[in-house]
């Protein structure tokens, strides 16, 4: 059994009263054990998504049809990777070193996005990810730029930066492979169909079922609810399918009048937990290749680490 | 396709297969950091290649609708990727090549005067990147010392091609960059306790292959995959 001391409840609602004033909660800070935990996941989860993500766009890479998408491409795996980066560096803000937060993405211990478990087919998919999987994650990453921790929200203001540009660049392939030919258009409106229901489930689990939100939104975490945020999303991309010449897959989207919002038709829950538990389309491929990666980079690693020993230099 | 002779594009060629090949490393380095500065080179590169490849003619014309024996670049930028030593080994050799060159270059009347002068910044980042792992990997641990080794030794017999003169750039002073050349990279391979390889500076084929359009084989693998996507759909813009 545990007493909770005097002192412990004074830092406590030193706590409560920094996020209730919406001011911004640091490294050195007491926090609860929770809050730092929920944070660790949730940094970590997104980390990974960013490294995990890298694969199904570098795909393509040696593959994009002219050197302006190639360089665009690679520009934007490359900025991939340093989000990782940032994301990692926030989360060791918290205590958890990298090695130990890719240990745990290696052994299946922590997540990454399910929407990185689905192939990329074609060239169009480059474009779908970016106008769609990007646009997703600008919706929900922009509110985490108010995100009651410093660390994670200075990242976000960054990221969101970025991921923004990368969107605008997605779409714009879309819209010359939509202008293009019968065969380049056919290709992009593939695309969206598959990428369409996987992007609405990027917002998690409806609101009834997510089992963190509560509390996050009262750490201000989060700020609006998964549903919430899909609706935004819907919201966004109807105009934006139209502008492009493209249709959603959803013979249920309608404009609903009175609640002046787009109504969607059913996801397919089933589909999103099968890809949780590991049984998506790319699952096994993805983590086999990110543990190769590494377990080939180990000689690589150690002989940096050697060197750095021999000659007095820290590794990194 | 109507290909103007210019010296832009052998050295086009050069930084085009260089940076796909670096291109596929995305999502495979052995740490995060690697991710981004090899994609990072292989971006300068990739741009680099743009603006010579347009100095000739269409870029994307050029890239994707020659077959092999219409590239001039070297068979060493072509050679695959391997172990990260073998990665490592290649850049070594070319930047610290690429540079002199661009150096050279950028003090002459040549219409790649701007060009390599932009470019040389760039390069000597790459050269030091690769400078600083041959030391990391050489004087690291046993293994990493013999994969440097071997990968060193291995692409030793690409390095003469760098040297033999190229069409209209017959006022650089090639034998003198070449010992340069050597001058530098033993100065490196002996700071990182490797040896300088023994043994013919020439492959199978004689002096000047790559530039001749004389390839060796993974590099119709290579095109193949680089180009068929822009084949497949003639004359679509993307």
């Amino acid at each position: 059994m545990t007493t909770i001391a005097p002192e412990e409840t004074a830092r406590e609602a030193v706590f409560d009263a920094t996020v209730a004033a919406e001011e911004r909660i640091e490294p050195r800070d007491w926090m609860p054990d929770a809050y730092r935990s929920t944070l660790v996941r949730q940094i970590a989860q997104h980390a990974h998504s960013e490294i995990i993500g890298m694969q199904p766009e570098a795909n393509w890479i040696t593959r994009a049809p002219s050197l302006r998408r190639k360089a665009i491409l690679m520009a934007k795996v490359q900025d991939e990777a340093g989000h990782g980066l940032y994301l990692y560096s926030a989360a060791e803000t918290l205590g958890t070193g990298r090695d130990e937060l890719l240990d745990k993405l290696h052994s299946g211990r922590q997540k990454y996005s399910s929407i990185f478990n689905y192939p990329t087919l074609t060239w169009a998919d480059v474009g779908a990810i970016g106008w769609l999987v990007d646009g997703a994650a600008i919706t929900n990453q922009v509110p985490l730029c108010r995100c009651s921790y410093g660390p994670y929200a200075r990242a976000m203001v960054r990221i969101c930066k970025e991921e923004s540009f990368h969107q605008r660049q997605g779409y714009e392939l879309l819209l010359t492979l939509s202008r293009g030919t019968e065969a380049q258009h056919a290709m992009a409106q593939d695309a969206v169909d598959r990428w369409w229901w996987p992007s609405l489930m990027m917002f998690g689990p409806p609101d009834d079922e997510s089992s963190h939100s509560a509390q996050s939104m009262a750490w201000k975490i989060k700020r609006h609810s998964n549903d919430e945020l899909r609706q935004r999303f819907v919201d966004i991309c109807v105009p934006q399918a139209e502008a492009l010449g493209l249709t959603l897959p959803d013979p249920d989207l309608t404009w609903n009048e009175e609640r002046g919002h787009w109504d969607f038709g059913p996801i397919n829950w089933a589909e999103f937990r099968e890809v949780l538990k590991g049984n998506g389309p790319c699952n096994e491929q993805r983590i086999s290749r990110r543990r190769q990666a590494h377990e080939e980079g180990a000689w690589v690693r150690e002989a940096a680490a050697a060197h750095a020993a021999k000659h007095g230099k820290a590794t990194r | 396709m109507n290909i103007t002779a210019t010296p832009a594009l052998p050295l086009g060629d050069d930084a085009l297969i260089l940076s796909h090949r670096l291109g596929e490393w995305a999502g495979h380095a052995p740490v995060l950091e690697e991710e981004v500065a090899l994609a990072n080179i292989a971006l300068d590169l990739l741009g680099q290649a743009r603006v010579l490849l347009s100095l000739t003619g269409d870029e994307d014309e050029l890239a994707y609708l020659r077959e092999e024996r219409q590239f001039h670049n070297l068979q060493l930028v072509e050679q695959p990727n391997g172990d990260f030593a073998h990665t490592i080994a290649r850049q070594l050799y070319f930047s610290t090549y690429q540079e002199l060159l661009f150096d050279h270059l950028a003090a002459t009347e040549s219409e790649l005067a701007p060009l390599a002068g932009k470019a040389v910044k760039e390069v000597a980042y790459h050269r030091d990147h690769a400078h600083q792992w041959t030391l990391r990997l050489g004087d690291g641990t046993d293994e990493s010392h013999a994969r440097m080794q071997r990968a060193l030794d291995s692409l030793w017999q690409f390095t003469g091609e760098l040297f033999e003169p190229v069409d209209g750039l017959e006022t650089v002073p090639w034998s003198a960059l070449d010992d340069s050349w050597t001058t530098r990279i033993t100065a490196t391979l002996e700071q990182a306790t490797l040896t300088i390889p023994e043994g013919p500076r020439h492959g199978a084929w004689r002096a000047g292959a790559g530039r001749q359009g004389l390839h060796t084989e993974s590099f119709g693998r290579l095109l193949a995959e680089m180009q068929h996507l822009h084949r497949s759909h003639p004359g679509a813009t993307w």
